[in-house]
């Protein structure tokens, strides 16, 4: 899908600071060499199997399916994943890449803490120094998540700029970088900023469909007829779409994070509600006012809590390949306990905007119909931050 | 070719920048004039960006400080038009990419021309992504200024070949912000430019004072000096004009006979 620019239609490009472009060039070639390297790949294979656990269940939901009466329900299970969400495949990726390069120095954004850990984890296996950038806000609302990281040594920086959450998070990993190259390497967490970061991403996080494909050949000898995911950035939706892009009779979903609803100016629903433009190395769709000014987002989901979207969803988008629909705050929480509750299974906050929007599709399909959601992470992080929507205070 | 080389006419140039709307745009218009007044060469007008990911702190703060003031790029345009009617030096607007892309990149463009900017500074906008904007610019002679930095090696010459008003020589790695010293082999990289391009030379990134700028003044064609005026309208807010017309005076002396 990815064009030798790093275009996806209109989207993607390399809007970065020209003391930045040798960086990337050199990543580009780097991955392009690797990524066909059989030794490189044989290591990742092992890091996936041993190390993290893949491959991933996917677990038939039965008493969901029952409860919504409608297609069945499979629950792909990234949660189960070392490090609790799909954003190890990404990081252990990157991380053998980097150290493929030479580099001795991991830096990374992070907003809710799981790629901040992911990458945390991933240097200490490898002996990596690792420096994480988490807004101030976040460091307060996740800070166990920061006591995880320096558990791991790395070092985290409260990032103080802006509005202090996960897009000031980025801005200041990528100055960061700008200032040290040599023997570091930016582990970007999504499927956004400059090329070659979204295809690199991608790629990594395409397990998660190969996978899916596999087993649901294997077990229901057929593709499913939905997949479902969240979208933030969005490299656990399109690591579970990518396998079926070329597959129209599977319908792809992605479930934006709405806030308090895309109407209202509280939402980080960036397709749903956002417009053309040039960010973090990127074209693509943003939230931003009418001068381009880019808006301050929101969410109940700090991980899904970024103005823009990786620049192949928004293609996905406009080519009609893949839907994204709008799932509030109180939709996920009332999806968050309804997993919980139904299966035994507690999904991160993030996941749960893709439950949500699973359960009001179900009932519209029929029996011999199949539904993946993509569980991306798991729910233990958002179990103080959902009690005390619910307004119970509890301490961790 | 816009009037642009007109501001490396009169020896090393000096080239303050200024952040629009930090105070408020009132300030901005006094300050460019004193600028000006105290031997200003060529004037870099930032357009503030709500995120700009190519700066330091000093001109984050400020951009916000702009925004939080009301600043928009309609405004900015304004207060361009006042200061054309008496000020004649070439003008450039510095700011990030989404800023014109979504304002509409001919619209914005066409506005330069019509308001008498001379050139654009994007810095996240690196030459393989000049195609966005360089239609509009060339039909409008809007020069787009492209940035060289001390990591760009085998793409010196590459950029400098097409290259127009002028270049923007990064003394650094990182972002804008004073430094106390600049160790860039920066001649080895000047040596490279010449020999690909006529465009005069302007290093910016770091420069803290007269001496600095002196000292790139002699290695280059001029200096630009960025966060170390930003930092007047920090401390004196609307009272900035006079330290800025002090500061560029004491710039400009410092290059006056190189």
């Amino acid at each position: 899908m990815t064009n030798p620019n790093g275009r996806f239609g209109v989207h993607g490009g390399q809007y970065v600071p020209e003391t930045l472009m040798n960086a990337i060039i050199e990543l580009e070639e780097a991955y392009n060499h690797y990524k066909n390297d059989p030794e490189f790949n044989a290591e990742l294979t092992q890091l996936f199997n041993d190390y993290a656990g893949r491959p991933s269940r996917l677990y038939y939901a039965e008493k969901m399916t029952k409860d919504l009466g409608g297609a069945k329900i499979f629950l792909k299970r990234e949660d189960l994943n070392h490090t609790g969400a799909h954003k190890i495949n990404n990081v252990l990726g990157q991380a053998l890449l980097a150290k493929k390069m030479g580099k001795t120095r991991l830096i990374a954004e992070t907003g809710a803490g799981q790629h901040g850990v992911a990458t945390a984890t991933a240097a200490a296996l490898m002996g990596m120094e690792c420096v994480v950038f988490m807004g101030e806000e976040d460091t307060i609302r996740q800070a166990l998540n920061v006591y995880k990281m320096r558990l791991l040594g790395a070092e985290v920086v409260p990032v103080t700029s802006g509005t202090a959450t996960l897009k000031d998070a980025v801005s200041e990993a990528m100055r960061e970088w700008s200032s040290r190259m040599d023997d570091t390497h930016y582990c970007l967490g999504s499927v956004m900023g400059p090329h070659p970061f979204p295809t690199i991403v991608r790629d990594f996080q395409a397990v998660i469909s190969k996978e899916i494909k596999q087993q649901m050949l294997e077990n229901e000898g057929c593709l499913p007829d939905a997949v479902i995911a969240c979208v933030g950035g969005g490299s656990n939706a399109i690591g579970s779409f990518y396998h079926f892009i070329d597959d129209p009779s599977v319908r792809l979903i992605g479930c934006e994070a709405a806030g308090r609803g895309a109407d209202t100016f509280e939402t980080a629903a960036t397709i749903a509600t956002g417009r053309l433009g040039i960010f973090h190395g990127m074209k693509s769709y943003f939230c931003q006012d009418e001068y381009g000014q880019i808006a301050p987002v929101y969410s109940i989901s700090a991980g899904l809590d970024y103005p823009g979207v990786g620049p192949e969803h928004a293609h996905l988008h406009d080519i009609g390949r893949a839907e994204y629909v709008p799932v509030t705050d109180d939709e996920a929480v009332d999806a968050f306990e309804y997993l919980s509750r139904m299966e035994g299974i507690i999904p991160a906050i993030e996941s749960a905007h893709a439950v949500a929007y699973a359960q009001k599709l179900a009932p519209q399909m029929t029996p011999n119909q199949r539904i993946v959601i993509t569980i991306s992470g798991r729910g233990d992080k958002d179990c103080a931050a959902i009690a005390r929507y619910r307004g119970e205070d509890i301490h961790e | 070719m816009s009037k642009i080389k007109n501001a490396f006419k009169n020896g090393k140039a000096i080239i303050p920048f200024v952040t629009c709307g930090d105070p408020d745009l009132a300030t901005t218009a006094a300050a460019v004039r004193a600028a000006v007044a105290a031997g200003a060469d060529l004037v870099e007008l930032g357009i503030p960006f709500s995120d700009p990911t190519a700066e330091g702190p000093v001109i984050q703060e400020a951009s916000l400080r702009a925004l939080e003031g009301g600043v928009t790029t309609d405004k900015v345009f304004d207060l361009v038009r006042e200061l054309r009617q008496d000020v004649t030096v070439p003008m450039v607007f510095m700011t990030y990419a989404n800023v014109v892309f979504s304002y509409g990149a001919e619209k914005f463009i066409a506005t330069c021309q019509e308001i008498g900017i001379d050139g654009l500074i994007l810095p996240d906008l690196p030459y393989e992504e000049k195609g966005e904007f360089i239609d509009s610019c060339h039909a409008h002679d809007v020069d787009l200024i492209s940035l060289i930095a001390p990591t760009s090696h085998n793409r010196v010459a590459m950029i400098a070949k097409e290259a127009e008003g002028f270049i923007y020589l990064v003394s650094s790695l990182g972002v804008t912000g004073m430094r106390s010293e600049i160790n860039t082999d920066l001649g080895a990289i000047i040596d490279v430019i010449r020999q690909n391009t006529d465009v005069p030379v302007a290093i910016g990134f770091g420069i803290s004072g007269p001496e600095q700028a002196a000292a790139m003044a002699r290695l280059a064609d001029g200096a630009i000096v960025g966060s170390a005026i930003v930092k007047l309208f920090a401390a004196h807010g609307k009272d900035a004009p006079a330290a800025v017309g002090d500061f560029v005076g004491s710039l400009k002396d410092a290059v006056r006979d190189l």
